[in-house]
């Protein structure tokens, strides 16, 4: 980390009457050019999302061609109508979708989370034979594309029965090497070994001074991995589409990619475009609230894989 | 492998070595401990992450066809796939991809980081979440949302273009579709990256740029002489990330090919092309050396990457 001697050291004395006035921007000023950078880049990354919800008030028809164009809200408003055909469609199959996926990335995330918590803690404040090697291979396991693992874990979870059953998708996505490496390198910065040797003296045993001392300090870092495991798994869609065939045991994202495919198929009536749009959005609220109620956590603990 | 060993066989010479100041027994308990916490991951990695490649690795050297049975092959698969025109193909579109997406991601990342680390109002702050959003929103939905909005049917642009005078292109035609995938996923992922580096940046010691501000650097040197090197190991560290994502591209295309009539062709990347042979064609064998050499492709890359950064990154 440490390259300060990169710093120029140049002296530029043409420059030191353009530099007062930026240092008058820099203690206040409205900085006009990088506001209006970032409004370009606000709106770019915003029109998107503002579309779908505009999109999930429409009907098909307003979808395709409604008084207010794709932007805007139609005249026909069915933000509730379109929820209630999500409830109608094949029983209220979404809803089902929508509950998987909870399952799946909340088990699968909470799994992953204290899987890594104890590894990276064990890692980081034990010295045990094997920790090296174990260690070294672990990052490379990092590199390894997880994507690449899909078809010989479908092969090997269809040899003892597990394929098209909820630990099908569960139990590989406890796997998170980079929430171990994360959670590693946090301990090894927030957890003072002399803190962990004074409980120890005071006669606290390994157990306890890891939930008591260990554990309220690595907070930050837990919510960080928890949430990058339980998007992970939420967002996860190769293994699901892999693994499961059953419509009910679907996630939300590969059951609405198959209502997509159906409606592209085009074989007439089958138009579910507002309950597409419809359910895309109701979607991605779940997670959007969470990010936005945990930033205050996850915002620092997303430069930690950086540290050294 | 290492994690076989038992928890409790320690050499006291090792052990006195090590951990000069504590009795031996101490060293023994702490030895036990160690490997109880990180036993549960160290099932599942072994279960889901060892086994799965040591079992892809074998199944991918047999055949296995109804007339013969399961036949080894030894290395065949792989000079099938290395000299197959559609594996090849799949690994040029990565490629591509990866030396035009990455550095589209990047450059986004990057120049919205150094700006929002410039500022510090209201408007910064909301931006910054704002650019962060497409994050939150599960790929799988970012790309229908996509397909949506390119849409000749559904789509803004067409009005958005005509306020200009101008007609939309089709961005699902054959020859736009790769740049609406790069679109895509830089729209998903660049406020990730800008949001590690900004992080970074926050990390720096202030001091140095004032320092530098009485050497009368300009904001803009600031920037590239001062921050971006000091955070360049954060920056190897997100171009890797990138690197093993973009090369196991797979949800984005697949998801677009409903939309995109024809444009997109199931062998399109070579996630695709394995996933099209092992579930449409149940060649598993094939499928599985597929995934293991496109895995030995991103490995070999993100070494060979590290390995020419390894000064900016820290590693040796």
């Amino acid at each position: 980390m440490a390259l300060v001697t990169d710093t120029p050291q140049r002296r530029d004395g043409r420059r030191a009457r353009g530099s007062a006035a930026r240092n008058r921007a820099r203690n206040g000023g409205p900085r006009i050019g990088s506001h209006i950078f970032l409004l370009m880049l606000v709106i770019y990354f915003v029109t998107p999302l503002w579309w779908l919800t505009v999109a999930s008030t429409k009907d098909t028809a307003g979808l395709f061609g409604g008084s207010g164009g794709p932007l805007w809200f139609d005249d026909g408003f069915h933000f509730f109508s379109n929820p209630q055909g999500l409830f109608e469609r094949q029983d209220g199959i979404y809803w089902r979708w929508l509950g998987n996926s909870f399952l799946y990335a909340i088990s699968g995330g909470v799994g992953a989370t204290v899987l890594a918590v104890l590894a990276g803690y064990g890692f980081a404040k034990y010295n045990f034979r094997g920790r090296g090697a174990f260690f070294g291979i672990l990052l490379g396991a990092v590199m390894v594309p997880l994507t690449a693992l899909v078809i010989p874990t479908f092969v090997l979870l269809s040899s003892v029965g597990l394929v098209n059953t909820i630990w099908a998708v569960i139990l590989p996505s406890l796997l998170s090497p980079f929430g171990v490496y994360l959670m590693r390198v946090f301990a090894q910065e927030a957890v003072p070994d002399e803190l962990l040797d004074a409980a120890r003296i005071d006669g606290a045993g390994e157990i306890r001074t890891f939930f008591q001392i260990a554990l309220p300090l690595l907070r930050p870092a837990i919510v960080t991995v928890l949430l990058l495991s339980v998007v992970g798994t939420w967002n996860n869609f190769f293994l699901p589409l892999a693994v499961l065939s059953d419509p009910l045991l679907l996630p939300v994202t590969v059951g609405l990619n198959g209502w997509q495919a159906l409606s592209n198929a085009g074989s007439g009536g089958e138009a579910l475009w507002n309950l597409i749009t419809t359910g895309a959005f109701i979607s991605i609220i779940p997670l959007i609230i969470a990010f936005l109620s945990l930033q205050k956590y996850w915002q620092g603990g997303l430069s930690l894989g950086s540290l050294k | 492998m290492a994690t076989t060993t038992a928890p409790t066989s320690s050499h006291p010479a090792e052990a006195t070595n090590q951990v000069k100041h504590r009795p031996d027994r101490n060293y023994r308990r702490k030895q036990r401990w160690g490997w109880l916490f990180v036993a549960p991951f160290a099932l599942i990695f072994l279960t889901f992450l060892i086994l799965p490649l040591v079992y892809a690795f074998r199944m991918s050297l047999f055949t296995s066809t109804l007339a013969t049975g399961n036949k080894f092959v030894g290395g065949d698969n792989y000079i099938k796939a290395f000299s197959d025109p559609i594996f090849l193909q799949g690994l040029g579109t990565v490629a591509k991809f990866a030396l035009i997406m990455i550095p589209a991601q990047m450059l986004v990342a990057l120049v919205a980081a150094l700006v929002l680390d410039n500022l510090a109002t209201w408007a910064s702050k909301f931006s910054r979440l704002m650019i962060f959003i497409p994050y939150a929103v599960p790929v799988v939905i970012g790309a229908l949302m996509w397909g949506f909005l390119y849409s000749p049917r559904f789509g803004p642009a067409s009005s958005i273009f005509g306020i200009f005078g101008l007609t939309a292109p089709d961005f699902l035609a054959q020859d736009n579709i790769f740049g609406s995938l790069v679109n895509i996923v830089t729209w998903q992922w660049a406020g990730y990256y800008m949001i590690i580096i900004y992080a970074a940046l926050r990390g720096i010691d202030p001091g140095i740029y004032e320092a530098a501000v009485l050497d009368g650097a300009s904001d803009r040197q600031i920037a590239l002489r001062i921050k971006v090197p000091m955070i360049s190991s954060s920056l190897v560290m997100v171009v890797i990330f990138a690197l093993i994502g973009t090369l196991q591209f797979f949800t984005e295309p697949q998801v677009l090919r409903g939309v995109a009539q024809g444009a997109i062709p199931v062998s399109y990347t070579p996630n695709m092309y394995a996933f099209t042979l092992a579930f449409s064609y149940s060649q598993f064998n094939y499928a599985s050396a597929i995934s293991f050499a496109l895995g030995i492709v991103v490995f070999v890359f993100s070494f060979i990457f590290l390995f020419l950064t390894r000064k900016q990154s820290g590693l040796k």
